[in-house]
């Protein structure tokens, strides 16, 4: 079942400056509920460009965004981002954790201003970073985790409001090999637990692991192939 | 969302304002010491005012109804005892009392006491009473004799009978009080010359009329009614006196540079994580309420500091800050033992001026990267 | 957040400036003003006081009340008013119409 869908989407940024670039040129794409995507290609291809418009996280220059049948493009900025809080959970290509606060905190920080007990929600982000075997690393200041422990915490952040669909740009990028395949191998573990995954990367350890239901290539702005 | 979530989430918001401030706590705690400051100065200019104006109108109400002076080539002169006669003899005047007081300086001391003798001054010829100021200035105790340099050039001797209670300093610290017999000895002046005359009206509503009478009795002469005099206490530290407007201005220019500080802009870090926190699901309302609470702080906690400071010093320490500005070129220490009398209108006022702009000058620059795109954000 | 969350401290240190508050109200009231200020009443009635013995410094700072706008420059018309007190006190307003 088609979860996300894009139609025909353009993004082009510094519209009518010197500098016009556009990123996404017409891109349609279809994801499907409960499978793991990748977009793959070089950099500049326009995949992180189209996973930040799938994710609600920037609107199409022009083109639309379906999410199941809801169009998120001519939605409202507050009733986009409501949607972001709840359905998308999003994982940078650097951890982007906020300074001087925990891991714990960190994570705690997407469901803030949802004004849930708080105590449960301390609980929860527990319970996430163990499953993610940062646990240990709770308390730490976010300052002094390791490349590999801080995109775990970004991981445990992006899913503290449980949402149904993960999406993580170049999320290997800071990682070495063995924390490449630990990676993949939870992202395994999440799409099996029912979420949807959509990943850019150029990492052959992503784009060739086992995990993938589907990759599509990216080239100049536009997918390659079938 | 319900009550209890909303108050829960103000409450998250608020515990990521406080973690925010305190990262950067180097500069966030100056801020709060050097707007407190500012605070501290307005208040205790506020608090010593609405302090003293309160004193004046509660004890210097049951003076002389109109004081009358004779002046002379503009200088103030001796008034004489048939001139006194004249002013008691005015419609509505029940009673006219020619008064004697004069200035004195003290050679060695270069203090100046007001030496008044009254009519009914309980001790006899060859005795004085002294206000706290004027003994602790001079040393002078109670049973000692203090020396006066009279206007003849001779020193005259008194006995010190008691002095007058500190309680009522704020009226009499300066005060040498004696009898009229030594008064004249002491200024070479005949009994029948007064320095002014204090009248006692009968009917409040006819002050003016009064005043308007005892000048056509009296040529060359001025006259003062007592709400004119309490006019004069009310003006003290008036938004117009040179004090009050130079700590003022000082105030405002700080104010301006703290409030210009914020609104220039945010720096790089702070927009890139204005970006994440949209990001991650973060509302505009969420973030800017974060900011908010951020500017709330800081100014309240200036206000508090400065405002309990200020009264600190005002009325629990024995000598405010403020004393050597008061005391100016006197000998005499001014008697700052106050009670505290505090407008709530000027202090509610005082808070909003303190919280509010600066509040706003906190969030305006975050409203614009607040309002934009994540992804615009965290590119730029 | 950690044990302690910062809205709790933030809470404590709230109670205590309003226990600082209340302190100081408490204080005020200690200070007795009725009683201090009904004896200096008391004694401006008796002696037939006009003025607070605030500024000493010369005659007409000392009975502000009575001062008129010429006695600061008595000396020479041109000469400025030089008292600190001069920076604190407003000149007498002029004298209700009569």
């Amino acid at each position: 079942m088609t979860l996300l869908e894009a139609r025909e989407v353009h993004r082009v940024y510094h519209q009518g400056r010197p500098d016009e670039h556009e990123a996404v040129a017409g891109v349609s794409l279809a994801v499907e509920a409960g499978a793991l995507t990748v977009l793959s290609g070089p950099s500049g291809s326009g995949k992180t460009s189209l996973l930040t418009l799938l994710g609600a996280m920037a609107r199409p220059t022009s083109g639309r965004i379906f999410l199941r049948e809801r169009e998120l493009t001519s939605l409202p900025e507050r009733f986009l981002t409501e949607v972001r809080r709840r359905t998308f959970g999003f994982v940078f290509q650097q951890p982007n954790l906020v300074r001087g606060l925990s891991a714990r905190q960190n994570v705690m920080l997407p469901a803030l201003p949802l004004g849930l007990d708080h105590a449960a929600l301390g609980r929860r982000a527990d319970a996430l970073l163990e499953q993610l075997s940062v646990g240990h690393r709770a308390r730490a200041r976010s300052d002094w985790l390791s490349g590999g422990e801080a995109q775990r915490v970004a991981i445990a952040r992006a899913l503290v409001n449980d949402p149904e669909i993960l999406v993580a740009d170049e999320p290997t990028a800071n990682l070495d090999s063995a924390l490449s395949r630990q990676f993949m191998a939870i992202a395994a573990d999440l799409k099996a637990a029912g979420k949807t995954l959509l990943l850019a990367s150029h990492d052959p350890i992503v784009t060739d692991s086992p995990a993938v239901d589907r990759r599509v290539a990216m080239r100049d702005g536009r997918l390659e192939g079938p | 969302m319900t009550w209890r979530a909303a108050l829960e989430r103000q409450r998250s918001l608020l515990d990521f304002a406080l973690l925010a401030l305190w990262r950067r706590r180097g500069k966030n705690l100056s801020l709060v010491l050097v707007y407190g400051l500012t605070v501290f100065a307005i208040a205790s200019v506020v608090l010593l005012a609405g302090a003293l104006r309160a004193e004046a109108a509660a004890v210097l109400a049951g003076g002389p109804d109109v004081v009358v002076q004779q002046l002379s080539a503009g200088r103030p002169a001796l008034v004489a005892a048939e001139a006194v006669a004249r002013l008691g003899a005015i419609r509505g005047v029940s009673r006219a009392a020619g008064r004697r007081w004069a200035a004195y300086a003290d050679p060695v001391s270069h203090a100046t006491f007001t030496v008044l003798a009254p009519e009914g001054f309980e001790g006899r010829p060859g005795e004085v009473e002294l206000g706290a100021g004027a003994a602790a200035a001079m040393r002078w105790k109670p049973g000692e004799k203090v020396g006066l340099l009279g206007e003849d050039g001779r020193w005259h001797f008194l006995e010190v009978r008691r002095l007058l209670g500190e309680e009522t300093a704020l009226v009499s610290t300066d005060l040498v009080l004696l009898a009229g017999e030594d008064f004249e000895r002491l200024f070479a002046l005949p009994p029948d010359r007064f320095t002014d005359v204090a009248l006692t009206v009968r009917n409040p509503r006819e002050l003016t009329t009064v005043a308007r009478a005892a000048v056509g009795a009296l040529p060359g002469g001025r006259a003062v009614t007592r709400p004119e005099m309490a006019r004069t206490y009310e003006a003290l530290f008036d938004w117009r006196s040179g004090l009050a407007s130079v700590v003022l201005l000082g105030a405002v220019l700080t104010f301006a540079l703290v409030a210009w500080d914020k609104a220039a802009g945010l720096p790089a870090d702070e927009r890139r994580e204005l970006g994440v926190l949209k990001a991650i699901g973060w509302e505009t309302g969420d973030v800017l309420a974060a900011k908010l609470w951020e500017g709330v702080v800081i100014s309240v906690a200036a206000f508090l500091l400065g405002v309990l400071a200020a009264y600190l010093q005002l009325f629990l320490a024995p000598a405010p800050l403020l004393a050597p500005v008061l005391r100016g070129w006197s000998v005499l220490s001014p008697p700052l033992r106050l009670a505290p009398s505090v407008s709530p209108l000027e202090l509610a006022t005082l808070f909003f001026l303190t919280v509010v702009p600066y509040t706003l000058a906190t969030v305006v620059p975050v409203w614009r990267a607040a309002s934009t795109d994540p992804d615009a954000v965290m590119r730029s | 957040m950690s044990p302690v969350r910062p809205s709790s401290r933030l809470g404590l240190a709230a109670l205590a400036a309003a226990l600082a508050v209340a302190g100081c109200l408490l204080h005020a009231r200690t200070l007795r003003a009725p009683e201090r200020r009904a004896a200096s009443a008391a004694l401006v009635a008796r002696l037939g006081l006009t003025d607070l013995a605030l500024f000493t410094e010369a005659s007409y700072t000392r009975h502000l009340a009575l001062a008129d706008r010429l006695a600061p420059f008595l000396d020479h018309p041109q000469a400025r008013e030089h008292f600190p007190s001069g920076a604190l006190t407003a000149p007498p307003a002029p004298p209700e119409a009569r």
